[in-house]
């Protein structure tokens, strides 16, 4: 099954205990493919174990990119957070390993 | 070459430990007007109130005299004026630390304006009804234990500052694309409610606030996203027209890539609501914004939009938060996850029979699942590290931990070797509140011939 990092980027942000991380598709086919795809129930589901959510989902046609708002997901904060990682900078790589289904196969 | 017509505004820094070299080729080969340093992170400033208190001469970000010693010289040479939120929590003792530094260094009277008025520590123990924007509790609970209270002051009193003639303007907090709509404001003469001109030069802003982060850093892939020539990674700059036009790119020459995948990246880097990305100067619209690779490294920027900034300035509130203990300690081969799982058991009964509490524990094995979690779904690395951290309001606590994980080599499980040092962390964490802008005073000092 393809994987978003087939057809697109990632960069993860943080701001308090909410990170944001945009996927940026690699040309107009995979566009079409985040596009329809890439749902907030998958990202949400991708991310149950790290953020308490809610996720939040904006669409950016003109760049062909989403951007992710996932809410309760560094730990409490960037400030406080007992993770290693407390930006959530590596979360980016997770989008990337989420499977999207073959064409047609949704 | 330079274009004609064009202001530069040069990216020097996306934090305080941001790397030095490639802000001295920005000066040196850049042919800048304005090189902007942003150094500020959430708790920077909490820390360096901390600092001011037990010294009232420092206070300002650490590395100030090595980042400005180091870009002076050219910027002197070369003409390009230095704007930067170095001050943290005391910028008239950055500013006389940077004269004083030039001076002793041969580089003449440096003429400095400092930005004030982002302190509102003050203000906000009379406002103790204001709801805290991450809980909508009142800001009261906060009170007894705020550090430092700062609001994210515009493009306006930089601007006032700029307008001192001033070699080098320090500020404390204020927003980072502000660092570079003023200049912009004060080259072209734009006024502060010009909308399509605040929207796109902070767009520009924002694209450089982070530095190498547009231009090859924080992106690479190897296979799938190669960035030329990393370790020589150059700084971008933008290049701004009078209509509001601009451009991104970095130096020729050097290291990294300036093209529609980084900029893409970097726009919608700690963005939420690409139809509201609210800064003092403005509220801003990208929904509409479009990019073109115009050239090599060099990527045209155009239809951001913007509405009127809110009434409020948003306010960083720091406080203590008590403290986080941490220790590591790795395991290898056979039963390697098995071992740091009892470890791990075997630290905290440990600390739970010498009385000590803790409010949150956190156990991390790394090479498995310290980052994404989900340990029962990974495969068994060959080798793991574990971590445990912490958190409690008691030092001697916090201590423990590390204390208890070292002591793991011969008190532990078999085999577990390069245990860390104790490592305690005093934790200041930051919460947010708007406040209106009636109560806030910016204003600009210049600093004379010391």
């Amino acid at each position: 099954m393809p994987k978003v990092w087939d057809i697109a980027h990632c960069r993860a942000g943080d701001k308090g205990d909410t990170s944001n991380i945009s996927v940026i598709a690699y040309d107009e086919a995979g566009w079409k493919v985040i596009r329809e795809q890439l749902t907030v129930d998958r990202v949400q589901a991708a991310f149950a174990h790290i953020a308490k959510g809610p996720v939040r989902r904006y669409e950016l046609p003109k760049l062909q990119a989403l951007n992710f708002v996932i809410e309760g997901a560094l730990g409490g904060g960037v400030t406080r957070s007992l993770a290693q990682d407390p930006h959530g900078k590596s979360l980016s790589s997770l989008m990337l390993t989420i499977e999207l289904p073959e064409k047609g196969a949704a | 070459m330079r274009p004609r017509d064009v202001l530069r505004i040069g990216a020097g820094s996306s934090f305080a430990d941001d790397r030095i070299a490639p802000a001295v080729e920005l000066a040196e080969r850049g042919e800048l007007d304005y090189l902007a340093f942003e150094c500020l992170a959430e708790r920077t400033v909490a820390r360096e109130n901390l600092t001011r208190l037990k010294n009232p001469d420092k206070g300002y970000t650490p590395r100030l005299l090595d980042r400005m010693g180091a870009v002076l010289p050219a910027c002197l040479k070369n003409g390009v004026r230095i704007v930067s939120n170095m001050g943290a929590a005391n910028p008239p003792a950055a500013a006389r630390d940077v004269r004083r530094h030039a001076r002793d260094s041969g580089l003449g009277d440096v003429r400095c304006t400092v930005v004030l008025g982002d302190d509102v520590a003050e203000i906000l123990r009379r406002q103790p009804q204001l709801p805290i924007m991450e809980s909508g509790e009142p800001l009261e609970a906060l009170l007894p234990k705020m550090i430092s209270g700062n609001a994210y002051l515009g493009a306006d009193v930089i601007c006032r500052a700029l307008e001192t003639g001033a070699q080098v303007v320090i500020t404390g907090r204020v927003a980072d694309p502000s660092l570079f709509v003023a200049p912009a404001m004060h080259h072209f003469g734009w006024r502060y409610d010009d909308w399509p001109r605040m929207a796109a030069s902070t767009a520009a802003g924002h694209l450089l606030e982070c530095a190498a982060q547009v231009s090859g850093g924080c992106f690479g892939d190897p296979g799938k996203k190669d960035v030329p020539d990393l370790a020589r990674l150059g700084f971008p700059f933008a290049d701004v027209t009078a209509d509001g036009g601009f451009w991104i790119s970095k130096v020729e020459g050097t290291g990294g890539r300036v093209d529609l995948a980084t900029c893409k990246e970097q726009l919608l880097y700690e963005l939420h609501d690409p139809a509201e990305y609210i800064t003092p100067d403005c509220v801003l619209d990208v929904t509409d914004l479009e990019m073109a690779q115009d050239g090599r490294d060099r990527v045209r920027v155009w239809g951001a939009k913007a509405r009127p900034r809110t009434p409020t300035y948003k306010v960083t509130v720091g406080y203590d938060d008590g403290f986080i203990g941490e220790g590591q300690i790795s395991y290898a081969g056979i039963h390697a996850v098995e071992k740091a799982k009892w470890a791990a058991e075997v630290v905290q009964q440990r600390l739970a029979d010498r009385g000590l509490k803790y409010s949150e524990v956190r156990v991390d094995l790394i090479g498995m699942s310290s980052l994404h979690g989900q340990p029962e779904a990974r495969p068994e690395p060959y080798e793991v590290r574990l971590r445990l951290a912490m958190r409690t309001t008691d030092r001697k606590a916090a201590e423990a931990v590390g204390f208890e994980v070292r002591a793991l080599h011969v008190t532990g499980p078999g085999s577990g070797g390069g245990g860390s040092d104790p490592i305690v962390r005093e934790i200041l964490a930051v919460q947010s509140v708007l406040l209106p802008r009636a109560l806030v005073d910016p204003q600009v000092v210049v600093k004379e011939v010391a």
